[in-house]
């Protein structure tokens, strides 16, 4: 590793160490009861306690993040091939995903659970996928207007069909856009599949875990699950960015 | 027969500030085989009569043929290949799938494709960059595959818009030296735009001057320096020679052109 990389990870490493020993000796200092602000020490002695738990709770919320991003993004992605193609469907899919993109979506969710049955996952996917919905939608979108002119030129000269246009140039050049919406819906996602989870249903997830330890004043737990939520949305985020990088790399960027 | 015959073609772009005449009756006729360069000042409209016969624009008047059909026939046709100045490759598939984006797309088989863009490459000397990705390749390398790319289908018509344009002199002469050699063993017919007079030259059987608003063919200075154009013809008096008599050419049209937007 060079010395530049250790630098780029040493910082905020550093940086998190010192905010934890500020953060523990405050509490410590300054005798902060634990249901106001739990010391780090003790959210992760409750961490340890919990794994399992974190994990299975990780697992679940994780699911409904994925299977919710897979199905947002594939109906984005639709839409937003449909919406490059017809000016009509453009007209009538932009301001939707607008509308979708200011909306509280989360706040669906306990209507969704009346609608699907609270024993459902269902509901906590829809509001996923109603969240991914819109970033994917717009950069696609952008992407796959992108086309560059030489490009266009070259495809006509070479009296390429519309299908043929798509396949070779528009798709792959909107690829990169794609994964960067991905890339931006993915960390939402994760956000709005554990809110979602506070307003009732199955308590199998992280947000249902984190109210339930709260409200039996177990708080150093419910910042263990903190801590897993956290972690779930650093997995997501990774992996997308990743992805996008990969991408990106393929097209020379 | 003729590889580009027009007759009085003109270009008028409308715009909101008025109708722009980005060329007015243009005649002019390329051989079968015949190496043309198309040079003047920007705005001469040199690029825009390129799109007119590669069919990428249609002209507002005039009659233009391509091989004796229209434009669009001759598009459709694939009788001719083109390059631009930008390479335009696809950042996405590596040197070789550049080059056998045209096969592919005409549906020609895979093994006939590869063989193809092999060729094409040792012929333009990038045998060993065969799998790289456009964006390890330099400039002048990226554009040896565009001119590859546009051999693939051995047109009989090649279409340049300043190819070498944003290449360094150095690789620049070396690319010309390497069109002429690729011209000669393919036999087509080119027509080539530049800016630069050299180039023009070195390259070009005929060199068509043009002058713009709007854009007009001033002179037509044919080039005797027959066919073995190699290095040592770039210090010979007879390419002086002729880089005078196009300079003269381009600077010599009477100021008075200026005045032909009042009429």
């Amino acid at each position: 590793m060079t010395a530049a990389s250790v630098r780029r990870w040493a910082a905020p490493v550093v940086l998190g160490v010192v905010a934890l020993a500020i953060w523990q000796a405050f509490v410590v200092g300054a005798g902060i009861k634990p249901y106001l602000l739990p010391s780090p020490t003790a959210i992760v002695e409750q961490l340890l306690l919990v794994v399992p738990l974190v994990w299975s709770a990780a697992l679940a919320t994780g699911m409904n993040v994925l299977v919710g991003l897979v199905v947002g993004a594939v109906v984005a992605i639709l839409a937003a091939i449909v919406a490059a193609r017809s000016r009509m469907a453009d007209t009538l899919l932009s301001p939707t995903a607008a509308a979708l993109s200011v909306m509280p979506i989360v706040a669906l969710a306990p209507a969704l659970n009346t609608m699907f049955g609270t024993t459902s996952t269902t509901p906590r996917r829809v509001v996923v996928s109603v969240v991914v919905f819109a970033p994917v939608f717009v950069n696609t979108l952008r992407g796959l207007r992108q086309v560059q002119p030489v490009h266009r030129d070259l495809l006509k000269a070479y009296a390429a069909t519309p299908r043929q246009i798509t396949r070779t140039v528009t798709i792959p050049g909107a690829l990169p856009y794609l994964f960067t919406g991905l890339r931006i819906a993915s960390s939402t996602a994760v956000i709005a599949a554990i809110v979602a989870e506070y307003f009732g249903g199955l308590q199998n997830g992280l947000g249902s875990r984190i109210t339930s330890a709260a409200s039996n004043s177990a708080y150093a737990r419910a910042w263990a699950f903190v801590l897993g939520a956290i972690l779930l949305g650093l997995v997501f985020y990774l992996a997308t960015l990743a992805l996008e990088r990969a991408v990106a790399r393929r097209q020379g960027g | 027969m003729n590889a580009v015959e027009a007759r009085g073609v003109g270009k008028v772009f409308a715009s909101r500030s008025g109708d722009v005449h980005a060329l007015e009756g243009i005649d002019l006729t390329v051989a079968a085989g015949e190496f043309v360069s198309l040079i003047g000042p920007s705005g001469c409209g040199k690029s825009t009569l390129l799109r007119l016969i590669a069919d990428l624009d249609t002209p507002t008047s005039g009659e233009l043929t391509v091989f004796g059909k229209t434009p669009q026939q001759a598009r459709e046709a694939q009788d001719y290949g083109i390059a631009f100045q930008q390479a335009g490759l696809l950042p996405w598939r590596t040197v070789t799938a550049n080059v056998e984006l045209p096969l592919e797309l005409h549906g020609i088989g895979k093994a006939e494709r590869a063989t193809r863009a092999a060729e094409l490459l040792s012929l333009v000397g990038l045998d060993e960059f065969a799998g790289h990705f456009p964006h390890q390749l330099s400039g002048g390398m990226q554009q040896r595959v565009a001119i590859a790319r546009s051999l693939a289908e051995r047109p009989s018509l090649l279409l340049m818009d300043e190819p070498f344009g944003a290449l360094d002199e150095m690789t620049r002469e070396r690319m010309q030296t390497e069109l002429v050699r690729i011209c000669a063993e393919s036999g087509a017919a080119v027509v080539f735009v530049t800016h630069s007079i050299p180039e023009a030259v070195f390259l070009s059987q005929r060199v068509v001057v043009m002058s713009p608003r709007p854009g007009r063919i001033s002179a037509v200075i044919p080039v005797n320096l027959g066919d073995e154009r190699g290095e040592d013809l770039r210090e010979d008096a007879s390419f002086f020679a002729a880089v005078t008599a196009v300079r003269e050419a381009l600077h010599g049209t009477p100021v008075t052109a200026r005045g032909v937007d009042l009429r």
